[in-house]
């Protein structure tokens, strides 16, 4: 009888632990079958290579990438970049290209990019390729961590906050039209759908990540219907939560108080523009734009990129651009990909390049330039 | 009179006093002329002479006490400042519009100075917020406010000295909204040229008049390519007639990124609304807040109108717990806007001096003092500096 129960829990603890690994590899967008044959102990080594699209973008992207694939092929990680250079400042931008892209994610489900910069003047499409990107792709949320670094200190430390910004739609709607000579109107279209999307999202990842508040950023006092709607729509999402508080802030008393005491907030989640305000002061807080990983998730697709995004024109060329939020950030993305091991190898070294504080680059105050930076990243790597 | 009479006078009057006009040169020299006469150049308005009467608008809630504070530095400055208390509470006027009261409406026209104390918006009144109104108006345009770190009050950033100018009329607080489909809303956000650049010259006029060295516009002209395109020409286009003070565009998020890095690159912000708003109350927010920021409006037709921006505070009101620095040293930026300086430093000094001092502070800069306490420490100080 007892030997009888014994196998009896002995089959479900097996069915238990197989049925678990099952499950993540289906998310996965690569062949079942090698990556079955994985073996039970660690460290798992996967026998078949990721496929990864590449974006490098403009300004300090490239350098960016570069980095990233030495560190790559150093941890001797197994992913293959797949590189399209889309830009839309150096007149490589073509409807083509963006479809060439866009097939590839669609291959893939995974990308790394660098920012893709918006000129100002325009021809004709008051959209950028990054906006088409995002709404093609419909990456709707944007993820950025704001963790301070051990071993850099700032004016504030010990921060541990996560900016969750709706991507499609709000301010960044590109709906302008010149009604008289000399008026322009600028449509900001809120939809309760999304407003709810986004809110789910949020709340969800509050959820996976044990997160114990979520905040909503507004300004509904002044728009009423607007951000009112959204507003609305959070509250009604977090009412299916009951495990996560839920509070909300106007915008700018919660930028006032992230100066103040940034120790108050855990998760925001806020509409575009002011995500795109909150994300940069932020990073500000934690070290800048060098420092803080992000990504953009839709329902099909994953895309990790740094969480403060901008080209850095001034920095082309004189290899000075921190790796660090790029580092991080593939980090995450093997992570995603549950390559665990890689994954932490890679935060790893990067995190004990940054607390010795020997190779710092100028952004932290220090003399390094990327290369340096890099290689002291690769000898670091506990293979 | 037209400008033929004008110009007709001005002939007759210059051949009186003995200048010859041959008819080539006529109409370029006495264009000349009235030019000069017309032109209003910018000049801060000196009150050397006389005792100038300014509108108080004590306000709500703590209103009253800071005001009293106000009132008794500056007669301890002997400060030449007369007031006039008038209130605003809304009243319904003929056609069923909202609008202040005209006594108060007419004291400000007459008087072009008024301070105002925190107003409260009730919510179920039917009537827009009071500051809206206000707004609405005098056509306050231009929300000026300065941002200096306070020695003595610390806060983690040290070396703040900048000022930020917004728009204060249109951009995306136009509150024109529609839902379009049940779940689908609209929210209009207007820019135009007339106010876009009237911001730019006042920001740039600012700048001249109190020796700062650069002005940096703030936008997003990037994603908002049209709208903030408008508004970025036109600042382009005013600092072209400005060449004295420096002109730099930053776009917002570069701004908000090194502004909580290191705060003291940057000199005067002009910006449209929203981000005015929002920048605005992130640099209060590095000096020690709403209760230590000082405010200005600047409106059409030469009003302006100074007042402290933190809220009502209805469960310290009456137990002279409040704290008047706001409201003080907006009452400083106004001597300074009349030309007052002299006044101005003075009472800035003494309160500058009595929070670095840290015998009678306030409950909200970490004292245990009285208002009354605070208040008479500074009006010693103002008397010992004479």
């Amino acid at each position: 009888m007892m030997a009888a129960a014994l196998r009896g829990s002995l089959v479900t603890l097996a069915k238990g632990l197989s049925g678990a690994r099952l499950q993540p590899l289906c998310a996965r967008s690569l062949s079942l079958t090698s990556s079955q044959n994985v073996s039970e102990s660690p460290p798992a080594r996967a026998d078949s290579t990721f496929k990864v699209t590449m974006v490098p973008g403009d300004g300090v992207g490239p350098e960016l990438m570069t980095a990233v694939k030495e560190v790559f092929k150093a941890a001797d990680v197994p992913v293959e970049f797949e590189e399209f250079h889309l830009s839309e400042v150096q007149n490589m931008a073509s409807e083509e290209k963006l479809d060439e892209v866009l097939s590839s994610m669609k291959n893939n489900r995974v990308a790394i990019k660098g920012k893709i910069h918006t000129p100002m003047e325009y021809k004709g499409e008051l959209a950028s390729y990054e906006m088409r990107l995002r709404r093609k792709l419909d990456l709707f949320a944007n993820v950025v961590h704001v963790n301070s670094l051990p071993g850099y200190s700032t004016r504030h430390n010990n921060l541990d906050l996560v900016i969750i910004r709706e991507q499609t739609e709000g301010e960044y709607s590109s709906l302008e039209h010149e009604s008289v000579s000399g008026v322009v109107e600028c449509l900001k279209i809120i939809t309760r759908e999304k407003s709810r999307r986004i809110a789910k999202f949020a709340f969800d990842y509050a959820t996976k990540k044990g997160r114990s508040k979520v905040t909503a950023v507004h300004k509904a006092n002044i728009m009423k219907l607007g951000d009112g709607l959204f507003l609305q729509s959070c509250a009604e999402v977090a009412e299916l939560y009951p495990k996560i508080k839920y509070e909300n802030i106007i915008i700018d008393n919660c930028c006032m108080q992230l100066v103040q005491n940034p120790y108050q907030f855990d998760v925001l989640v806020m509409p575009n523009l002011y995500g795109n305000i909150i994300d940069n002061l932020a990073a500000g807080l934690v070290g800048g734009a060098g420092v803080v990983p992000g990504e953009s998730y839709s329902a099909e697709y994953a895309v990790f990129e740094t969480g403060a995004r901008h080209p850095f024109a001034q920095a082309v060329g004189r290899n000075i651009a921190n790796p660090t939020a790029m580092l991080l950030s593939a980090s995450n993305m093997l992570r995603h990909l549950n390559l665990e091991y890689h994954s932490n190898m890679v935060s790893e070294a990067v995190k004990k390049v940054i607390k010795q504080g020997k190779v710092r680059t100028s952004d932290l105050g220090g003399y390094a330039s990327c290369d340096e930076f890099t290689r002291a990243v690769i000898s670091n790597l506990a293979v | 009179m037209s400008g033929n009479a004008w110009r007709s006078t001005l002939i007759k009057l210059l051949e009186r006093c003995g200048v010859r006009i041959n008819d080539a040169s006529r109409t370029t020299e006495v264009s000349r002329v009235m030019g000069a006469i017309k032109t209003q150049s910018p000049q801060p308005r000196t009150f050397s002479r006389g005792i100038q009467t300014v509108t108080l608008i004590p306000g709500d809630g703590i209103g009253p006490e800071i005001s009293t504070a106000v009132m008794k530095i500056f007669e301890a400055a002997k400060a030449p400042i007369q007031w006039e208390e008038k209130n605003v509470t809304a009243i319904k006027g003929p056609g069923g519009r909202w609008m202040i009261p005209p006594e108060a409406k007419e004291s400000m026209d007459k008087h072009k100075i008024g301070l105002k104390g925190p107003l409260k918006t009730p919510i179920a009144a039917g009537h827009p917020s009071m500051n809206l109104l206000l707004r609405k108006t005098f056509d306050l345009y231009a929300n000026v406010r300065p941002c200096v770190s306070i020695e003595g009050y610390k806060t983690p950033y040290t070396d703040v000295d900048l000022v930020t100018i917004r728009e204060n009329t249109e951009g995306e607080y136009s509150g024109i909204e529609h839902v379009i489909v049940d779940g689908v809303v609209q929210s209009i956000k207007l820019i135009t040229e007339d106010a876009s650049r009237r911001i730019a010259e006042y920001a740039f006029e600012y700048a001249r008049n109190n020796q700062r060295t650069s002005v940096t516009a703030v936008h997003k002209a990037n994603i908002m390519r049209m709208s903030d395109g408008l508004f970025l020409r036109k600042c382009r286009e005013v600092a072209e007639n400005f060449k004295d003070v420096k002109f730099t565009e930053m776009y917002l998020d570069t701004v908000c990124l090194n502004m909580v890095q290191d705060p003291s690159q940057f000199d005067v912000l002009v910006m449209p609304n929203l981000y005015g708003d929002i920048l605005s109350d992130l640099c209060a927010g590095l000096i020690g807040g709403l209760g230590v920021t000082p405010s200005g409006n600047i409106g059409a037709n030469g009003v302006a109108i100074f007042e402290s921006v933190h809220g009502t505070a209805p469960d310290i009101a009456g137990k002279d717990l409040a704290n008047p620095t706001a409201l003080l040293l907006s009452a400083v930026m106004m001597l300074r806007h009349m030309g007052l300086h002299g006044y101005a430093k003075k009472i800035e000094t003494a309160c500058f001096d009595t929070i670095r001092d840290k015998k009678v502070l306030t409950k909200d800069l970490g004292g245990n003092s009285k208002c009354s306490e605070f208040t008479a420490d500074i009006c010693r100080r103002v008397q010992d500096m004479d």
